[in-house]
């Protein structure tokens, strides 16, 4: 493909980012570290207000950091004013120029870089087409659709060849439909132009499909980086469980279990017998969910668990029950 | 339904009769002026005659021929150009003024927004003579020239171009900082951190996202700087003593010591006719910025 780009490592060092505010200053981003690969699909993910898009930005060169450093092909970017640093943004709210037609658009960065007009002209010909808008680039954007000027955004940023492209919940603007599209031809995008991509959401199924790996944020920091089976399979802390998924939480003695601390474990990891098994309880609750039933069920000591079975199977509400769940499925969670 | 569409005449009424009283009447007796007689020393008789347009370009010699004047003609060039620059001016301080409000946090733009407006408290009239004690011979400018030792004598400040075109700048800038702070405050600033993302430097992006998306407030401030200045009385009279004539004081003259009516309304009607070419200029130049 013609926009295949080298691509470098990004390195984020003991970065901090503080906001003054009203009642005394805000710690946004609190000394973070991480590596994120060339060519890599990383998702930052947290809730709103974990810190995810405050580091995006610091990338961006949108906010600069309080403290530490980002380096990017070994150089430190973090002094450096957006406009200097070859990376480039797919915005929330797409930010394209009201004013300019959609080939306009996906030129000004070219421009402003001073590009001779046919190097201009050909790449933004090749972006169009890359995000499937050949026919659209006279239009304005006002009168494109939330998906096409989402690949607008797209090419705009795309066409510049940046060294990483940034993505701030850039999906979540659009109905369910186009989203799941979306993520397909992001991926696509990423293959195709072995950009490195940045994405931020708080949305876990979009992470999770779509990632190479995963940083997960909370408050700040970071909980958790790994691929998106490890963030699943073995959270590291009880936000990372909860956040990622659906995941019961009892005590442990709930489970027969001699432990002092909780312990997790998947719904659909767990199953249930009529027979012995390691925690009792009684059905509360059959939801059929079509591919799967979800069972509520209330264990003895009082805690509600949810467990999901691909069948349907022979129970009835008020059946008295006992778990089953593979000791190597068990969450342990340091926090 | 049907009653609502048959009251629209009714609720349109005070409209049109505000329209009728305050705008539509008084243009239509200005014009009507223009093409009478001249009754001296004041008002208009038939019949009706070209003669006030005719001394726009000739004055009568004491023959009786007709020879080419360009007296008036120089009255509207100076203001045409006063305004124009007056214009220009305006919008150079008057737009940074505009960004640094508009940058503010909210709470302290009201506060900005106040410190605009304070001049309006005060009479125009007045605020134009407080400058004649800032630039007379024995005024402000010239005691702090001359005890700095700057300079051993006055320098004549007053009865300028100079003087006109301060004047002018001070009593219309609030009219050009408003419009464009108001379209600078709805402005999608994420627009701005897009185009610097894009590799725009802060003077590209002013010059190709920030001023286009700010035309309309540019081009309504332009207007509202350039229509009154051009017209604009109290400057040159006061000080400019007289001396510095503009379409104003023209006409002000013709209705009053000259005693020409049809002259001066016929003055008026150039005024009207210069200023809406200079309005056609002014949105035919915003227009092709805005495609920049």
């Amino acid at each position: 493909m013609i926009l295949k780009t080298m691509s470098s490592g990004l390195v984020i060092q003991t970065v901090s980012k503080t906001f003054p505010s009203p009642t005394g200053p805000v710690r946004a981003v609190d000394n973070v570290s991480l590596t994120i690969q060339p060519n890599e699909f990383f998702t930052l993910l947290g809730p709103s207000g974990c810190g995810k898009t405050t580091l995006l930005r610091m990338i961006a060169g949108l906010d600069i950091p309080t403290s530490g450093s980002i380096l990017l092909d070994n150089q430190d970017i973090a002094p450096l004013p957006a406009y200097q640093r070859p990376v480039n943004t797919v915005f929330q709210s797409y930010a394209l120029f009201p004013h300019m037609t959609v080939t306009d658009n996906i030129a000004f960065g070219m421009k402003m870089q001073g590009k001779p007009k046919t190097e201009i002209d050909k790449a933004v010909k090749e972006a169009l087409a890359l995000v499937r808008l050949d026919d659209k680039g006279e239009r304005m954007p006002a009168q494109l659709s939330g998906g096409q000027q989402q690949r607008v955004a797209l090419a705009r940023a795309l066409v510049n060849h940046p060294k990483i492209l940034l993505l701030d919940e850039s999906l979540s603007a659009l109905d369910y439909k186009l989203r799941k599209e979306m993520q397909i031809e992001l991926k696509r995008l990423q293959r195709e132009t072995g950009i490195t991509f940045i994405f931020v959401t708080h949305d876990q199924d979009e992470a999770l499909s779509m990632s190479d790996r995963i940083a997960v944020m909370e408050k700040g920091n970071v909980a958790q980086i790994g691929t998106p089976q490890e963030i699943y399979d073995r959270p590291a802390t009880r936000f990372v469980a909860d956040f990622i998924g659906i995941c019961n939480f009892v005590k442990a003695s709930s489970l027969g279990l001699n432990d002092n601390c909780d312990i997790g474990f998947r719904p659909e990891d767990a199953s249930f017998t009529v027979g012995r098994g390691m925690g009792k309880g009684n059905i509360r609750h059959i939801n059929y969910r079509g591919a799967v039933t979800h069972y509520i069920i209330e264990l003895e000591g009082g805690e509600t668990i949810t467990l999901s079975e691909d069948d349907p199977q022979n129970v009835e509400v008020n059946d008295a029950v006992s778990l089953v769940i593979p000791p190597e499925r068990l969450i342990r969670c340091t926090a | 339904m049907h009653g609502v569409r048959n009251a629209a005449p009714w609720l349109l009424s005070p409209f049109l009769m505000i329209m009728g009283v305050f705008f539509a009447a008084p243009l239509l007796l200005v014009v009507g002026y223009s093409f009478m007689t001249a009754h001296y020393p004041g008002g208009v008789e038939f019949p009706l005659t070209l003669d006030a347009y005719v001394k726009i370009f000739y004055d009568t010699d004491f023959d009786g021929n007709k020879v080419f004047d360009p007296s008036f003609l120089l009255i509207c060039w100076k203001s045409l150009k006063l305004a124009g620059l007056c214009t220009i001016l305006c919008l150079r301080a008057g737009f940074p003024m505009a960004y640094f409000m508009a940058t503010r946090p909210p709470q302290q733009r009201n506060l900005w927004m106040m410190l605009v407006t304070i001049p309006f408290w005060t009479n125009l009239l007045i605020r134009t003579y407080s400058w004649i004690l800032i630039l007379r011979d024995e005024g402000l400018v010239n005691n702090i020239l001359m005890s700095t030792g700057i300079t051993s004598s006055p320098i004549t400040l007053m009865c300028s171009d100079f003087a006109v075109g301060l004047g002018l700048l001070y009593s219309y800038l609030p009219f050009m900082v408003l419009p464009i702070y108001a379209n600078l405050e709805r402005m999608d600033w994420r627009l701005v951190e897009a185009a610097s993302d894009l590799y725009a430097t802060r003077w590209q992006t002013l010059r190709k996202v920030t001023i286009p998306l700010t035309m309309p407030g540019i081009l309504a401030g332009s207007i509202l700087v350039f229509i009154p200045s051009i017209g604009s009385f109290l400057a040159p009279q006061l000080l400019g003593c007289g001396q510095q004539m503009m379409l104003g004081n023209k006409i002000e003259n013709l209705f009053g010591q000259g005693g020409d009516w049809p002259f001066g309304s016929a003055a008026s009607v150039a005024l009207m006719i210069i200023v809406m070419i200079g309005l056609m200029i002014m949105s035919r130049r915003g227009g092709i910025k805005e495609l920049v």
